[in-house]
């Protein structure tokens, strides 16, 4: 027993041939979930913020099981860096747009001056447009929490 | 209807209850993890099935060819494949990193008096 545990420590713990294929199974339907929870939000439970989270523990999914270098080669930190500034930049730059065009802050409802999809479709696709951004944004903030908190604040050469 | 489903949810709950009272009264770590991986996963699949034929009301055609509630139900079998899934490699992944931190299994020994 006692050389199988040392044999365990050097082939690494994350190495591990169930917890692999079950997860390479199953991150795409966690990423899937996370899509439709962003959009569905406004008929359902969820939104913005779950989905995000729910996309974000896929990717730290794969950083727990494969080890932090594959999830930087998956999403790297330069990508995730512009990810999470590119989040909140949609959700201000819609709600910026709305009152160009004679609104309200995220008055959907004015964006019918650009394409006119009529009011109420705006106000409802709106909120998407909104959601995809928070979703986006918490999505690589998680990502960056994990990071930065698991390789103990050097980010520089991972684990 | 809700006499299958209500029958499925006591099945449920009694397997619910014997892995709660395995998580309590086995000796060790691994036994206790035993108890609550099969337990759960097989409590999960029953509650789940009864919850998804109790959304569809009863076996007449119309229920069962409106798309709205075939749809319902299907996502609740869906989250039973995911547990079918989960729930054993999470069981898996907990054990091993027991096992490499070094905990060692419940032997049956002899009372010092």
């Amino acid at each position: 027993m006692r050389t199988l545990q040392q044999d365990a420590h050097i082939r690494m713990p994350w190495q591990d041939i169930i917890l692999q294929t079950s997860v390479r199974v199953l991150i795409p339907f966690i990423q899937l979930f996370g899509l439709y929870v962003i959009v569905h939000g406004h008929y359902s439970p969820g939104g913005g913020f779950q989905g995000g989270v729910i996309l974000g523990s896929a990717i730290i999914l794969m950083a727990l099981v494969f080890g932090l270098r594959a999830s930087m080669h998956y999403i790297s930190e330069n990508a995730n860096k512009t990810l999470s500034i590119l989040g909140p930049f949609v959700f201000c730059f819609i709600g910026a747009l709305c009152i160009v065009f004679g609104g309200g802050f995220l008055d959907y409802g004015a964006l019918n001056k650009i394409i006119p999809l009529g009011w109420n479709e705006w106000r409802s696709f709106g909120i998407f447009l909104v959601e995809l951004g928070v979703g986006i944004g918490v999505m690589s903030i998680m990502l960056r929490i994990y990071r930065v908190l698991s390789s103990g604040g050097t980010m520089d050469r991972g684990l | 209807m809700s006499l299958v489903s209500s029958i499925l949810l006591i099945l449920g709950v009694f397997f619910f209850g014997i892995g709660t009272i395995g998580i309590l009264r086995f000796p060790d770590f691994y036994s206790r993890l035993h108890a609550a991986g099969k337990c759960d996963v097989l409590a999960t699949t029953l509650a789940l099935v009864a919850v998804a034929f109790f959304n569809i009301h009863d076996f007449s055609w119309a229920s069962l060819t409106s798309w709205d509630n075939v749809r319902v139900s299907l996502k609740i079998l869906t989250i039973i494949a995911f547990v079918y899934v989960a729930s054993p490699t999470a069981t898996h992944a907990i054990t091993k990193a027991a096992f490499i931190v070094g905990i060692e299994p419940w032997e049956k020994k002899k009372r010092d008096l």
